[in-house]
């Protein structure tokens, strides 16, 4: 119970910022804001890492845990509870240091950005920064589905207002197709929320497993219709399936992805495809594998298909760009096209491969946002035509770029390598999927090439294209930047020399819940079995019992 | 921990592999953080460094690769201290790597180093039938190996996913070359790089490339090789691009990148398909166990097992695809031509110390999974599909290329060409089994190829002297002024641009740079295979004597088809390469810059340290021969082998013992030596060379005269030589262009057009259905809403008017109601008397 006190304190550390933030005269200390931000989201990332410190790998369930009852309400005989339920295991534990460990990032390149100069609204932008890291937050520590959900629609809002006001010229449409897309998703959700709380009669996810795992065929025999009819069940693993693709954004639900990112700031950018794309593959890891097990394994093969499309897809279109941040921006497609083709191994490879590359999209990406945004800032254009040279201008940042950008496409030594190897060892090991899988998801790896070197090539090398107005000062990194780069740098080599850590903390949890999923199936298969068994028999006696009649 | 682990290197052997790559590894990280340093020092830590024209005296006053360049002021000491770091890790590396080599051979001498002794008891009769060469010893597992957990992977948390080092024979004989190859071409670079702007940058990243192909080398599982076979492919990126402002050399760098990328991550798909079969890469866990070796050979594979293609044979096909682009064999070959692009030390790095010693290297190091249960050695050969395919591809690249060197007018180029042309007299050895000859030549070659690579880079530098002499020369001569304001005029003389590489610009240099000279002809009769003094003519005819073994043995088709084509590859490669010396050196020279061509004085230091390694590496391009000499040679043989041929002896305990077949795979006899191979590698040798001599020594080219080939092979195949047989155009076509097309025109038409068309379409239809309500909320909800009220006001309107005050209409209104009544009335009675 006590410790559980820590997770609270992570979670609500950045709400607590975003009041104190509140009370900030922004006329008057305008420096003051983004330092208070700044400190908030530092002694968060700080706790978080305490968590990380009090992690016990060993124990593959859920760790300092913190419940309160939030509401109960009668319906008919039965009770339904909702709790504020927190809790952390190996799944999560990792994406929750990601979450901290990027925003103070995001909240520290925009210490210089232009276009908060420009627009100001400080205060504004600071809050909402708070705002949408505490939803981000309660998304992956909240273990109850009616306020998951709330924290879930919650980052939708912070979301919206940054990229609508602070964002590029088309900010306005791409700030609402990113809002009525994630919405439409999760209206589906809220939806599947309600029948699944109905049904099991709770909203808290781990007694609602308790009840998936004594019967895996649950939510086909609702009502007391105990058939061996399939539809309910995979009607419930659409729902919540579309509410993530659309979140992750797994193709072909991904078309809002490129106009957010692009029309977002830096700092919006970064997030976005740090955190907020996770919250999607979380959410299948969390929900569709753990609600639906038997479900997951019927549909993992269309799931892993979508998957590889859109790693081959996102690349292909990524490489066709001429917008350097759109570029970076399909690139995700194909990154997180990976993760669900981990996911949907169903093995602990695969699975502990998916998460620890969307920690490294996470970093990888974001750091791709970083590099575009410190550009932008120069050359205030988002056309690779317009750029050449930089490694010669900027010395330094091409080195730092040029990392970033291998540890992108997978280079041995750096991140993405150990994340992607990974993957590819569980997909093919895996027994749900072909060998097809893996064999186009390799061609995906080799396309990863093809655009980041044609971004790096134009971007950074051949002639020099100085930057409009350029004086001594412009190639000049801030300090804000050489702050925002190098713990990047530190995590791309850390986990590219020495992942042990990262594998360690989410390992009993997958593989746990890979036994879980492997058990259910069976089970459920067993149960399908029996159900058909008896209604066949149950036809027999009626067609006995109607030839007696007779 | 990991400070007492370190510690216990230096004196543990087992764990001594760890340092050999650790020294360059830390030197590339040292040399970059001194570079931050070096901004911090001056005063500006984010600022870019202060920059100097490219022609600044600080780097020599001239520079081809930086026209009209500013480049980063680096002050002396900086550049010094990048050597000497540089230079340090290597010779540690060197010391270390060489410890390990000799104190394998003491500790387990010989004959049994690399034992395997689970095999050995399954040959255990033939073993005490043979008596034992070299030193007994009774070492368990008779290597150097260590390993540490990496990450937690696998079903249960036992099997954890582990690296480490292993140290046998095969990687000795590599650690035996790789650091004293790579160490003179550190020296090299001293003086090569010795005016570059960007020397630390250079030896940061070619430490890095030792480092990669060291890790390879010591790596005991194929996750760790395929780290340093990754690692290599960055810095051959990063090197050949290393003069990113040019377009050709950005270009080649991203080529080299995306073609060898394509080949590992094809490889990589091999690697996780093996481990998804023994969920084990460590090398003695799978390839040097005879029963998983046998489960991988009698598994189906995944794809085109149908057509009887094993597991082991599937895997073979796709690490072998990371082989042919790592060692640039057909049809991935077409990037090392173009990899010249980089500092000529680089090339030497590639072509010989690493990278595509890298791809043969890892083909032997899984020899066994490639053969699965086939034996080329057999009465009956048998050869798996790997084995078919490196025999076929191996020997039709070493043809393919050699024709192509021919006709190059690049000094580099025939060079570049020659290394593919040998890398497939290696692949083709591989596939008739013969792999100790392909180890063997493995070695020599990297001695020879690494000495003729520098020293053609010894020779563009003289030329580069030469130009830069003529052209002061001339700017003296015509006017003084281009010196203000060499920003933009210097260099910027393109009309007559000259090519420093172009051998018809040259002639005659073996008067200008004569100990280039010298070791370019050891080099180049190493590589043509001149008989008896040469460690090519040696290795190579190892290889054509294991062709012919099979030929006339057991009578195999796909060992003659080997030996035919190799001996004429062979003859080829004399010829181009007395093509090349003697218009790089023979005769008169044949423009001004070649008359003043030099290196700068005999004892300068770009003269010294751009030579002494060539004289080491001439030594070892003729004494690496001796080492693999048949006992049963005439006279040769009785001085250099008295017991045994020492190579064969030392490299046969690689590979397990195993029998398929019916007989021994790997453990196989050197095969005895025959008057015909022998004659007929002495004949290519001698022949090639004499019509080279022929053509270009008796008669030198005199100046603008043409190639006299052309009048031998005609115009059209001299340019289809030349261009590659347009390899590139249409590759370029094939995959590029398509590529592109396909990316802006279908997959861009599909996102924006289709997927986001539809997305609109339902969104114009939900703006459709918004405008429908809006439009009957104002008809029927307004309408009802306003009609209602309207209504009523009407009929109040209409009821007023009946309220018009005349009794009579009010009497009228009461009887017409009271007859309507009563007709109401007297139905409902009427038809209640009906029912």
């Amino acid at each position: 119970m006590d410790s559980g006190f820590l997770t609270t304190l992570v979670l609500f550390l950045p709400m607590v910022g975003f009041g104190v933030l509140l009370f900030v005269d922004s006329e008057k200390n305008k420096e003051a804001l983004k330092w208070v931000a700044l400190g908030f989201s530092i002694v968060t990332f700080f706790f978080s890492l305490a968590l990380w410190a009090g992690f016990d790998n060993a124990n593959p369930d859920l760790q300092f845990v913190q419940q309160w009852n939030w509401l109960s309400i009668q319906i008919g005989s039965t009770q339904i509870s909702s709790d504020y339920y927190v809790g952390v295991d190996g799944l999560s534990m990792l994406l929750i240091v990601l979450t901290t460990f990027i925003m103070p990032i995001g909240i520290l390149i925009s210490f210089n950005a232009s276009v908060l100069k420009e627009r100001g609204r400080e205060k504004l932008y600071y809050s909402l920064l708070l705002l949408l890291e505490w939803a981000m937050l309660g998304v992956f520590m909240i273990q109850d589905l009616i306020v998951f959900y709330v924290f879930w629609e919650v980052t939708l809002v912070p979301m919206y207002f940054l990229i609508g006001i602070w964002g590029s010229e088309e900010r306005v449409y791409a700030a609402v197709k990113f809002f009525l897309y994630t919405m439409s998703g999760s209206i589906l959700m809220l939806i599947a929320i309600l029948f699944v709380g109905n049904a099991a009669g709770t909203f808290i996810l781990p007694d609602i497993i308790a009840q998936v795992q004594a019967n895996p065929n649950l939510w086909n025999e609702t009502a007391g219709m105990a058939s061996s009819s399939t539809v309910t069940g995979s009607l419930l693993f659409g729902a919540f399936f579309i509410a993530f693709a659309i979140k992750v954004p797994i193709f072909p639900f991904h078309s809002w992805l490129p106009d957010a990112h692009v029309q977002a700031p830096t700092a919006g950018s970064v997030i976005l495809a740090g955190v907020l794309l996770k919250m999607g593959t979380y959410g299948l890891v969390r929900f569709n594998l753990q609600l639906f097990p038997a479900e997951s394994v019927q549909f993992a093969p269309l799931i892993a298909g979508l998957g590889v499309v859109g790693i081959i897809y996102g690349a292909w279109v990524s490489y066709a760009q001429d917008n350097v941040k759109k570029l970076v921006a399909y690139s995700s497609v194909s990154h997180l096209g990976f993760v669900v083709l981990g996911i949907f191994a169903l093995n602990s490879q695969g699975l502990q491969g998916a998460t620890l590359q969307m920690v490294n999209h996470g970093i990888s990406t974001g750091g791709l946002f970083l590099l575009v945004g410190i550009l932008y800032e120069r050359w205030h254009t988002k056309e690779m035509a317009d750029y050449g040279g930089v490694w010669k201008l900027m010395p330094l940042f091409g080195g730092i770029s040029l990392v970033i950008a291998l540890s992108s496409m997978g280079l041995p030594g750096l991140n993405g390598f150990v994340g992607e190897f990974t993957i590819l060892m569980g997909s093919v090991g895996s027994v749900y999927l072909n060998f097809f899988f893996t064999l186009l998801g390799t061609i995906g790896v080799i396309l990863a090439a093809t655009y980041i070197l044609k971004m790096y090539q134009h971007v950074y090398m051949g002639d020099n294209k100085p930057a409009p107005h350029a004086d001594e000062n412009t190639y000049k990194l801030h300090w804000t930047e050489l702050a925002v780069l190098i713990p990047i740098l530190f995590a791309i080599f850390w986990i590219g020399i020495q992942p042990g850590k990262f594998f360690d903390t989410m390992g009993s949890s997958a593989k746990q819940l890979v036994a879980y999923v492997d058990e259910s199936y069976d089970a459920y298969e067993t149960r399908q079995a029996d159900l058909e068994a008896e209604s066949a028999a149950q036809v027999e006696t009626n067609d006995a019992t109607e030839d007696s009649g007779d | 921990m990991l400070f007492d682990l370190f510690g216990q290197a230096f004196s543990d052997k087992n764990l001594m592999p760890w340092l050999v790559p650790f020294w360059p590894l830390a030197g590339f990280a040292l040399i970059s953080l001194l570079t931050l340093l070096l901004q911090f020092l001056q005063r500006d830590f984010t600022k870019p460094l202060h920059t100097i024209p490219a022609t600044d005296h600080n780097y020599g006053g001239h520079h081809p690769d930086y026209d009209g360049m500013d480049v980063p002021y680096q002050p002396f000491w900086f550049r010094i201290t990048a050597i000497v770091i540089g230079m340090t890790a290597m010779t540690l590396t060197l010391f270390f790597a060489w410890s390990l080599v000799f104190g394998a051979l003491d500790d387990f001498g010989a004959g049994t180093f690399g034992k395997i002794p689970s095999a050995e008891q399954a040959v255990e009769e033939e073993q005490a039938a043979e008596p034992e060469h070299g030193a007994t010893s009774d070492c368990e597992d008779c290597v150097y190996q260590s390993n540490i957990e990496w990450m937690s992977l696998g079903e249960s948390s036992e099997t954890g996913f582990r690296i480490g080092t292993l140290v046998d024979p095969l990687t000795s004989i590599m650690l035996f070359m790789v650091p004293i190859a790579a160490g003179m071409i550190f020296v090299y670079s001293i003086g090569y790089m010795w005016h570059d702007p960007r020397q630390a940058r250079f030896f940061a990243l070619i430490c890095l490339f030792a480092g990669g192909m060291l890790t390879l080398v010591v790596a005991d599982n194929l996750m760790l090789m395929f780290v340093g076979w990754e690692i290599m492919g960055l810095c051959s990126y990063s090197l050949i691009g290393f003069w990113y402002e040019k377009e050709s050399a950005y270009n080649a760098a991203v080529k080299a990148f995306t073609v060898t990328r394509v080949a590992d991550v094809i490889m990589l798909l091999g690697i996780v398909y093996l481990w998804s079969l023994t969920g084990t890469l460590n090398f003695r866990d799978i390839l040097y166990n005879t029963e998983t070796l046998q489960m991988l050979g009698n598994t189906k594979a995944i794809l085109f097992g149908s057509w009887g293609l094993s597991a082991s044979g599937l895997i073979g096909m796709l690490v072998i695809t990371g082989t042919v682009g790592k060692s640039a064999q057909f049809p991935l070959h077409v990037w090392l031509p173009d990899a010249m692009e980089g500092p000529t030390p680089v090339s030497a790095m590639i072509h010989a110390a690493a990278m595509v010693s890298a791809g043969v290297y890892a083909v032997i190091r899984m020899y066994p999974l490639y053969v699965g249960l086939s034996n080329p050695h057999a009465a009956d050969p048998t050869f798996s599909a790997p084995l078919l395919y490196m025999a076929i591809a191996g020997s039709f690249t070493a043809l393919f290329a050699a024709t192509m060197g021919t006709a190059q007018r690049d000094v580099k180029a025939v060079l570049a060409y020659s290394t593919i042309s040998q890398l497939g007299f290696m692949i083709a050895a591989l596939g008739i089994g013969a792999y100790i000859a392909a180890a063997f030549h493995l070695i020599t070659h990297a001695f020879f190829k690494a000495l003729l690579f520098m020293s053609s880079g010894s020779v563009i530098h003289a030329m580069e002297h030469g130009e830069h002499h003529v052209h002061e020369h001339h700017a003296h001569a015509h006017n003084r002024q281009g010196h203000d304001d060499h920003h933009h005029d210097e260099h910027g003389h393109d009309e007559e641009h000259f090519d420093a590489q172009d051998m018809f610009n040259m002639g005659g240099l073996r008067h200008r740079i004569p100990v280039t000279f010298w070791t370019f002809l050891i080099g180049g009769l190493s590589l043509s295979g001149f008989p008896l003094l040469t460690a090519g003519f040696w290795s190579k005819d190892e290889i054509l004597a294991d062709a012919w073994n099979g030929t006339t043995v057991h009578g195999s088709g796909l060992h003659m088809m080997v030996f035919w084509v190799l001996a004429l590859a062979a003859f080829l490669t004399a010829f181009y390469t007395m093509r090349q010396l003697g218009l790089t050196f023979w005769g008169d020279a044949r423009t001004e810059e070649a008359e003043h061509a030099g290196l700068g004085g005999p004892y300068s230091i770009v003269s010294v340290a751009m030579q002494a390694p060539l004289i080491v590496l001439a030594f070892f391009a003729i004494v690496a021969g001796f080492i693999g000499v048949p006992p049963d040679f005439p006279i040769l043989g009785s001085i250099f082998s008295p017991e045994h041929n020492f190579f064969h002896n030392l490299v046969v305990y690689t590979l397990p013992a195993m029998a398929n077949g019916g007989a021994e795979v790997f453990h196989v006899e050197a095969p005895p030596v025959r008057f015909f191979p022998v004659f007929m590698s002495v004949l290519v040798a001698l022949g090639g060379l004499f019509v080279g001599w022929l053509m270009y020594w008796r008669k030198p080219l005199k100046a603008g005269q043409a190639d006299p080939l052309i009048r031998i092979v005609g115009e059209n195949v001299y340019t289809t030589l030349q261009r590659r047989y347009y390899m590139d155009d249409l590759y370029d076509w094939l995959f590029v262009r398509p590529f592109r097309w396909v990316g802006i025109n279908v997959i861009k038409l599909i996102d924006k057009g289709f997927i986001d068309g539809v997305l609109h379409k339902i969104a114009a239809i939900f703006i459709w259905i918004g405008d429908f309500i809006k439009t009957l909320n104002a008809w029927l909800i307004d309408g009802v809403g306003d009609g209602i009220p309207k209504a009523i006001f009407g009929f109040g309107g209409w009821m007023r008017r009946t309220q018009s005050g005349r009794v009579q209409q009010y009497l009228l209104i009461v009887l017409l109601a009271m007859i309507a009544i009563g007709i109401l009335f007297a139905l409902s009675a009427g038809a209640l008397a009906i029912g």
